[in-house]
């Protein structure tokens, strides 16, 4: 394998993983704490390196777990307290645990293979060179065997608890009448996040690892009402990110994860912008529209109820509306024959009438008829 | 049993409860000596009630009386400081699969990425177990849930598009594919339109009429003589509880809202609407 296919190869998994684990984040409204998790995780690691003197994967996950788990529930504790508000005890709770870990990192730096520069930003280029040993012989990249079972961990995760997953994010009371315990599963959740944060740790740092668990899960929430396919194009966009990134950074030869976050920044705003369900344009031209119709209906209202002919000055004062509005609004009604320029004025046509009997104007079609 | 048509109930039967008509001598629900407390915050007090099977039960009381508490005390999902709660004659965990639950509309996010369908099979996630998915059948039965609620042409509509009384009827139609003896619900009638409102008392008094049990927490004072059998009043302590005709007084109102004024005033026009109920009186 090519150098680059592996770091691309690891950069996808972790993405994948990233993405699945992250989806749940983004729709229990907790991204702040996968965020916190992300971080605090650091002295986690660095202590299994500490005990291990080496960069064994298992001690590491099992560190970073206990870390991920001790975040959660110290941040709990503290808002349980009802001292400080939940942002509040995350706030407080990363940066001690991050802290530590620097601390250790810079105390230890002779013993650790680890530097701060590589917890800051990640060190997915060096991923081909750190081989996995297996009785003496290379069997590959030990990024590419961690993040391949990480994400598969993750994938039988998400599989094997998805209907518990969902029923206890969305309605984590009946989830206990039920029997299906949220706490169990809002823990299993979390770790799940720490172990998966390892592996982005390692890839692209502490500082952007928020880029991969959030950004695409946000993506793909603007463009489905579904939860799989949510999770199907979370895991999608994060691969794009991944693989796009890995392009740009070798094209402008620049940090190979700046550039995946940047791009999975990028794919949000496009989709922010230009999601035909929930994006920016599509409301605009949504609100556009529904104002257009509506000022049509006062309009051909105004003159339902008026049998003299109206001047568009007239208009213009009645409806406080600039003359331009009103020239545009007559036009428009015009076109489609609803009223009639006359000598002194506007007057309402007889199709304009049963237009507004088949309340066939604007917003009245689009009233809801339960109510 | 049925595949074809949606408006059967896949499960079958005559429609009453599985094994057939209860023991009328158990209550419904026991609550004993119950005290829950938030913290230090007492929010029930030393409630003794018992409460029987096949009616419609009301809960009333004003705000942070503990009405929703006394629910959720009674599904296990707060711990009382002391006391106890029993369903059909055993703790809830054991009669789990005999009680359907309700909870307020707000109590969810209406953008979770899910259909109306989707939800109402969440009600058959408990009969499932850990691990085990919806398949056919349970799509089947959820379809005619919806059907039941009048409103089975929503089916794959994402939730968040629906109107509010119709997202009470999905959160209804969720209640009945959990096919319980006992419903408990948290405040059902709570902002829906004139419509859902009177669907809603159809499926209740349907559910009734099955012998199944309706424990509903209630907000409008005017409607608990139409809508319900037995009523609970509730102001952190029990003020009294009992059959309508005879609990649903002047003088226990007052006990249960204090000096209120502008509620014993409503309280007052329930009363007077609730004696003449075929006779709308302008003047009250």
């Amino acid at each position: 394998m090519s150098p680059s296919l592996i770091v691309i190869l690891v950069a996808s998994c972790v993405a994948a993983a990233c993405a699945l684990i992250g989806s749940f984040l983004v729709l229990r409204q907790m991204a702040l704490l996968g965020d916190a998790i992300s971080h605090a995780v650091l002295p986690g690691i660095v202590l299994a390196f500490l005990f291990t003197g080496e960069r064994a994967p298992l001690p590491m996950i099992l560190g970073a777990g206990s870390l991920g788990v001790l975040t959660v529930f110290l941040v709990e504790a503290f808002h349980r307290t009802q001292r400080l508000k939940e942002d509040a005890s995350i706030g407080v709770v990363f940066p001690a645990l991050f802290s530590i870990g620097v601390v250790l990192i810079s105390r230890y730096a002779g013993q650790v293979d680890l530097d701060l520069d590589c917890v800051l930003y990640g060190e997915i280029a060096y991923a081909p060179l750190d081989l996995l040993y297996f009785q003496g012989n290379s069997i590959g990249p030990k990024a590419l065997w961690v993040n391949g079972v990480v994400l598969l961990a993750n994938i039988l995760f998400v599989i094997v608890l998805y209907k518990e997953l969902k029923l206890t994010t969305f309605d984590a009371g009946l989830a206990a009448a039920l029997g299906f315990s949220p706490i169990v599963l809002h823990y299993a959740l979390m770790s799940m996040v720490s172990i998966t944060v390892v592996g982005a740790f390692e890839s692209v740092g502490a500082i952007l690892v928020v880029a991969m668990l959030i950004v695409p899960p946000a993506t793909a929430y603007l463009l489905t009402d579904k939860l799989s396919t949510l999770l199907g194009l979370a895991v999608g966009f994060g691969v794009l990110s991944a693989v796009l990134g890995y392009w740009l950074a070798y094209l402008w030869d620049a940090s190979i994860a700046g550039a995946m976050a940047t791009v999975s920044g990028a794919l949000f705003t496009l989709v922010f912008l230009l999601s035909p369900s929930y994006g920016l344009l599509a409301r605009w031209l949504r609100q556009l529209h529904l104002g257009r119709n509506l000022s049509d209906q006062l309009l051909l209202l105004h003159l339902h109820g008026d049998d003299e002919p109206q001047s568009t000055d007239q208009l213009a004062r009645r409806f406080s509306w600039r003359a331009r509005r009103v020239e545009t609004v007559v036009d428009r009604l015009e076109q489609r024959e609803w009223i009639r320029r006359v000598a002194d004025g506007i007057v309402i046509t007889p199709s304009g009438e049963l237009a507004i009997e088949k309340g066939g104007v604007g917003p009245l079609r689009h009233r809801p008829a339960s109510q | 049993m049925t595949k074809d048509g949606v408006s059967e109930d896949p499960r079958g039967g005559d429609g009453t409860v599985a094994g057939g008509l209860p023991d009328s001598a158990k209550p419904a629900i026991e609550v004993h000596d119950l005290t829950v407390a938030y913290r230090t915050q007492p929010v029930l007090w030393d409630i003794d009630l018992s409460l029987p099977e096949g009616k419609l039960i009301a809960i009333v009381g004003p705000n942070g009386a503990g009405k929703s508490t006394l629910l959720r005390s009674i599904l296990g999902l707060v711990k009382p400081v002391t006391g106890w709660v029993e369903v059909f004659g055993a703790p809830y965990r054991q009669r789990r699969s005999w009680v359907g639950y309700v909870p307020q509309r707000e109590s969810v996010d209406w953008d979770f990425p899910t259909s109306a369908l989707d939800v109402v099979t969440m009600g058959l996630y408990g009969s499932l177990g850990w691990l085990r998915r919806p398949g056919r059948k349970e799509r089947e039965i959820a379809v005619s849930c919806l059907d039941k609620v009048g409103i089975a042409d929503l089916a794959g509509r994402q939730i968040s598009q629906l109107s509010g009384g119709q997202q009470q009827r999905v959160f209804l139609a969720r209640a009945l594919a959990q096919d319980a003896r006992l419903y408990l619900m948290d405040e059902p009638f709570a902002g829906v339109d004139a419509t859902t409102e009177r669907a809603i008392l159809a499926l209740l008094q349907e559910l009734r009429s099955t012998g199944r049990t309706v424990v509903a927490v209630h907000h409008d004072l005017q409607t608990v003589r139409e809508y319900f059998d037995h009523v609970v009043l509730l102001n952190m302590r029990l003020v009294a509880d009992g059959p309508v005709a005879t609990t649903f007084t002047n003088e226990n109102l007052q006990r249960t809202y204090g000096g209120r004024l502008t509620v014993l005033t409503q309280a007052a026009e329930a009363l007077l609407g609730g004696e003449n109920p075929e006779i709308s009186n302008p003047n009250v």
